[in-house]
């Protein structure tokens, strides 16, 4: 389609995804009015470094901003920050602010993503200085709790990648570190089992206390600080807690308005839902992986901008679909994960171990076919994983887990 | 302060100026088509990659053990290419011509 300078885009969430679908709009040649809200008042900011690099970091000022400020000015895009919004009305194409005005709009895209799932713990609403961590108010927070903490007792419920990455950050800092998982294993519903067993090795060798089947019950007040207990009894005092047990979708808007929700905001391989003028991008949605062949909802820094490049490229009229291999990345200690594809469905799996100490890659198949590939100190695998993945070709397993066979794109194709 | 020309995809030479931060981040700012920076710039996505100029490949010196892994396997890799978010902007880079990879 043609685009016109009278016409408003608005979008709900100026995150990863909201914010590069915004430029990339303007990139794409779209002339009239870019909206983007936020309810959050920080200026738009990079999160995956929140757990990582700016918890350790000297100063606590110091956000990775998405885009520079003056980017907004010079693209046009007005960004209404600390502003919410209470629902739309997709007869009449507007959006109800939270502070009562109307905002008309002729595409509208949700880029809503997702808050944290606080788990139904008794003593959870009363607890002392807990946090969950997915925005710059929750890690700033963290920093301040942290800071004006004596003893320095850190629980983190929950051992998937945030907690994980939280509790190496604060471990550096000093603290003393417990991280309590509910299942057997650390990360295990998104890994198998040899990188749950690395990634517990290097917490404990680095002094954090990784325990497992520990299910939470209560908090309780303890003095000044809290009483973490678990269903067996077994009892943490924490003078700072954070809970990274997961995520909610916020599809609530969504589904009020009408459009269809599946695990998430459900859309076509352009991010457009079942109303023509109503995309929706990034951690919120339920879209189709025409690589995996199946639906899929990703919480990535990934997903949110190529989803949010592909609704920009749709919308200014482009045939084009979304059809991305998923790629994520953990920074813990001194060692650096990175994943691309999906594992899901894999029924064996293939370990690379390299000379270098703590560096070694994970092979997901199924059957004969690569599905993903987790590298951890080792990108060249993470990037050669990537175009097996992309390519299709058959490769030989026993080439893969064999070291003196050089890594070199060639040496592991299938006779 | 340095100058920093960027040669994109389309033969266009582009030159702005950077006092701080990566080079990256100045090709961002500066909307140079081709370095998008996904990852914000932890040397994970490859979506800022630059051909140095040959003959000032001394100023940007080599890439780490990180950074050339994830560029060894990279279609367009050549021997002087670097992830710009690896690089960063100071008076030493001034007059630095980079021709970029995507």
């Amino acid at each position: 389609m043609t685009t016109t300078k009278s016409q408003v885009c608005v979008v709900i969430g100026a995150s990863h995804a909201g914010v590069n679908f915004a430029f990339n709009l303007r990139r794409e040649g779209w002339e009239g009015e870019i909206i983007l809200y936020d309810i959050d008042t920080e200026f738009p900011y990079h999160r995956p470094p929140l757990s990582k690099a700016y918890l350790t970091s000297k100063d606590e000022t110091d956000q990775s901003l998405l885009f520079p400020k003056e980017n907004y000015t010079t693209d046009n895009i007005t960004l209404k920050l600390g502003v919410g919004v209470e629902r739309f009305n997709r007869e009449e194409q507007s959006i109800l602010l939270s502070n009562g005005s109307i905002q008309s709009y002729d595409k509208l895209i949700i880029a809503t993503g997702a808050r944290p799932f606080m788990p139904p713990i008794k003593g959870i609403e009363t607890a002392k200085n807990l946090f969950p961590m997915r925005t710059a108010e929750d890690a700033i927070n963290i920093r301040k709790a942290f800071k004006g903490s004596k003893e320095k007792r850190v629980v983190v419920i929950g051992g998937g990648y945030i907690g994980l990455e939280t509790a190496a950050s604060l471990k550096k800092l000093g603290a003393s570190v417990v991280v309590l998982e509910r299942e057997a294993r650390i990360l295990a519903r998104v890994t198998a089992p040899v990188m749950s067993q690395f990634f517990t090795q290097l917490h404990q060798n680095n002094g954090v206390e990784i325990l497992t089947t520990k299910n939470v019950v209560s908090i309780e007040p303890n003095g000044g600080c809290n009483m973490v207990v678990c269903d067996d009894g077994s009892q943490f005092e924490a003078d700072l807690i954070v809970v990274g047990v997961g995520i909610q979708v916020n599809t609530e808007l969504a589904q009020e308005a009408g459009l269809v929700i599946e695990n998430g905001i459900k859309v076509d391989e352009t991010a457009r839902t079942n109303d023509e003028n109503i995309y929706a991008i990034g951690d919120c949605t339920y879209h189709y992986n025409p690589h995996y062949n199946c639906c899929l909802r990703l919480e990535s820094v990934q997903n949110a901008v190529d989803q949010g490049k592909t609704a920009a490229k749709a919308i200014c009229g482009e045939a084009v679909i979304y059809d991305a291999i998923p790629w994520f990345w953990s920074d813990q200690f001194d060692v650096k994960l990175q994943m691309v594809g999906l594992s899901i469905g894999y029924n064996n799996i293939v370990v690379r171990d390299e000379e270098a100490e703590n560096s070694f890659s994970a092979w997901y198949f199924k059957d004969d076919e690569l599905l993903a590939v987790d590298a951890v100190n080792f990108a060249k695998a993470y990037v050669l994983g990537t175009k097996f993945i992309k390519s299709g070709q058959k490769l030989d397993k026993s080439k893969i887990s064999d070291i003196s066979i050089p890594f070199k794109p060639n040496s592991f194709l299938a006779e | 302060m340095a100058k920093i020309t960027f040669i994109t995809s389309d033969g266009k030479a582009t030159t702005v100026e950077g006092t701080s931060g990566t080079v990256m981040e100045l090709a961002v700012q500066n909307k140079i088509k081709g370095i998008d920076g996904d990852c914000g710039g932890v040397c994970s996505c490859a979506t800022c990659h630059v051909h140095v100029n040959p003959e000032q490949w001394g100023i940007t010196g080599e890439p780490d053990e990180l950074e050339s892994d994830m560029l060894e396997f990279d279609d367009n890799v050549s021997e002087y290419s670097r992830l710009s978010c690896q690089l960063k902007v100071s008076d030493a880079l001034d007059g630095l011509e980079l021709t970029v990879a995507n």
